[in-house]
């Protein structure tokens, strides 16, 4: 718990960024699918994250647009933009286990994972590369989950992540995150470059590429509402 | 007498005039610090198996869609989208038809704890929530030949002002000109008995397509429940449909002055999203252009959501929505008593693959119309859709529906997009 409180603590603060994501996707036999998403995000005291994603890749759903009020106990609140219909959509934020785009990142691993969502138990230290790192289990506390544990490698320097074991429902082991390319902005919050989920149920996996990280630039809770959902592009 | 078609391009010109001078403001400013195009070109076809009702009408319409859209912005976020819109139909020339869907000029702002936009220019909007019609949305005209779904629409020129802050969110428009609904020509299919004349459209205005309307729109979130108020005075959208004057077969679009009244909501909960939309309309002619009959409607029901189905990654959604209009049998459209029942299942794969399987059912007058529609992308730049209605039954007091027993079809649409 301590660990988990004081990773958080140190990966606040920074008000807001923008960056672009690149996804590729592959599945057992190598072949590839890619996803390109410009992304915001700004912190909100005493609340969840706001988050706008803008896909930009595959063309077919270009400028459509995803925006979430994440809240730390209720559930978040979560809308569409469908730039052919021009229609905004509030959709159901329940299904927290589905896929992100096709990739084998799930909704509940693309959004802030606020503290009180799960509970904690350390397990113990060990090495991880040139690191030492404190290995904690935690266990999502919303049922609409897709996971019944999580296994989280953090080193102890800077309470990075590094690597991610998820466990499903039926405690089989689903999917690895490996997190590397860690870089510092504002001279304070290691953000990461890139993040390899692999699923050993289905043999795919996603490559997720962070780029053009983009901090303090002035956003505000006006860049974060319907209107500007609308104004996406 | 010049042709609709001249009369519609000198109107989307009178807004190009104004959108190309407040382009021209923001122009003088800045240089665009970011410009893009985008779009979309489809090839479709549609199989009709069933012989026509009429001589004349096409087994078979093929045709190709270009849809482009240019965005362009400057250092402080203003913008301009120009988005036309090309059809070319193998079959109907009517359908074969250009649209600017969009040419307008986008500037925002933030005064004190509200935000505010202006948008001017050919634009479209979209208001509402309920999947089988869409009841409440009437600021811009159908594009029919499209689709008889309802679902795309004209360019609308207009002026949109919207100003939101913790209160909600209001919107302001001024519509300057009215675009007539398209309709199929004598040789497409999905148009009845009769062939609507688009040449000769009448107004109840006297300044014609010219007339201003007005629409305003309050919308307000309180936790999961959403709600949307609106208003609009102005020239219909839907025509009333009349006898020709002329002797002859075809019928005629009149529009009237109309005033309508909506309210729309949906509750999100868990996976259950809960709908509502509801109008009352004033000064409108029912049935064939008998007389004006003020009238109320609503459209309730939702969707709920079982997710991770069978052991997957997919969701299979269930959606039902129930049609009234109170005119009854005088209503102008063919919800006046209507279940809409269906099922969504949505692989959530790389492909992004659905399927949705739906039915229309008319309890008053016994009709049956079934759509099964199929969504896959092929690669990153192509996708497919296939889809198939099915005029499974009309009834013998269904006239709205009558002519459409023999034109069920199957529609293949292959599309790039760039």
């Amino acid at each position: 718990m301590q660990i988990a409180l004081e990773a958080h603590e140190r990966g606040t603060g920074f008000g807001d960024f923008t960056a672009r994501q690149t996804m590729v996707l592959r599945n057992r036999h190598g072949q590839e699918s890619r996803r390109d998403v410009r992304i915001k995000i700004l912190e909100v005291d005493d609340d969840g994250d706001r988050s706008m994603f803008v896909f930009d890749q595959p063309r077919d759903v270009k400028g459509t647009a995803f925006l979430v009020h994440a809240h730390r106990t209720e559930p978040d609140d979560q809308w569409l933009y469908l730039p052919a219909l021009k229609r905004v959509k509030r959709i159901s934020s329940s299904n927290r286990s589905g896929s992100f785009m096709g990739s084998e990142f799930a909704y509940e691993d693309m959004t802030a994972q606020a503290v009180e969502k799960f509970t904690y138990k350390y397990l113990r230290d060990e090495a991880c590369g040139e690191l030492t790192c404190s290995v904690t289990e935690r266990t999502p506390v919303e049922k609409g989950s897709g996971y019944s544990r999580q296994v989280v490698w953090h080193d102890r320097d800077a309470l990075r992540i590094w690597k991610v074991e998820y466990y499903d429902r039926k405690d089989e082991h689903l999917k690895t995150l490996e997190i590397a390319d860690y870089q510092q902005y504002l001279d304070q919050y290691w953000f990461a470059g890139t993040m390899t989920m692999m699923n050993h149920l289905t043999g795919k996996s996603t490559v997720l590429n962070w780029s053009d990280y983009e901090f303090q630039t002035g956003l505000d809770d006006g860049d974060f509402t319907q209107t500007s959902l609308r104004r996406a592009r | 007498m010049p042709s609709p078609s001249i009369l519609r391009g000198g109107a989307l010109c009178a807004a190009c005039v104004s959108l190309a001078l407040v382009s021209a403001e923001v122009r003088a400013d800045t240089d665009f610090v970011y410009e893009e195009v985008s779009g979309r070109i489809s090839l479709e076809s549609r199989q009709f198996p069933e012989a026509a009702v009429l001589p004349g009408q096409a087994s078979q319409a093929t045709g190709l869609v270009f849809h482009p859209k240019l965005y362009v912005e400057d250092a402080e976020g203003r913008s301009v989208t120009i988005a036309p819109f090309f059809r070319y139909d193998g079959a109907d020339t009517r359908r074969t038809h250009a649209d600017l869907r969009e040419a307008f000029a986008l500037i925002f702002g933030e005064a004190g704890n509200s935000e505010w936009e202006i948008r001017v220019g050919i634009d479209q909007v979209f208001w509402g929530v309920a999947e089988s019609r869409h009841l409440v949305d009437i600021v811009n005209q159908v594009d029919l030949v499209e689709h008889p779904n309802e679902e795309t629409k004209l360019g609308q020129p207009m002026a949109h002002l919207t100003w939101s802050g913790e209160w909600g969110v209001l919107e302001l428009f001024g519509l300057t000109y009215h675009r007539a609904r398209t309709f199929p020509g004598p040789a497409g299919r999905m148009r009845g008995l009769f062939v609507i004349d688009d040449e000769h459209v009448s107004y109840e205005s006297s300044a014609g397509e010219w007339n201003l309307d007005l629409a305003v729109r309050y919308t307000q979130s309180f936790g999961p429940v959403d709600i949307g108020l609106s208003a609009f005075d102005g020239t219909s959208r839907e025509p009333s449909i009349c006898p020709s004057p002329v002797p002859g077969a075809q019928l005629t679009q009149h529009y009237e002055q109309i005033r309508q009244f909506g309210i729309d909501s949906q509750v999100t909960i868990d996976a259950w999203l809960l709908k509502l939309e509801a109008i009352r309309r004033t000064g409108f002619r029912n049935l064939f252009c008998q007389q004006e009959e003020d009238y109320g409607a609503f459209v309730v029901g939702g969707e709920y959501a079982f997710y991770s189905v069978w052991d997957s990654p997919a969701d299979l959604s269930v959606l039902a929505e129930w049609n009234y209009d109170e005119r009854g049998e005088n209503a102008t459209n063919v919800f006046q008593n209507d279940l809409f029942l269906a099922v969504r299942y949505a692989l959530n794969d790389v492909q992004s693959t659905d399927i949705t399987l739906g039915v229309f059912e008319d309890v008053d007058l016994e009709s049956r119309v079934l759509s099964l529609e199929f969504n896959r992308r092929l690669t990153d730049y192509w996708a497919l859709n296939v889809e198939a209605i099915a005029f499974l039954k009309i009834g013998a007091m269904d006239f709205l529906q009558h002519g459409l027993e023999n034109d069920s079809f199957v529609g293949l649409n292959l599309s790039y997009s760039f």
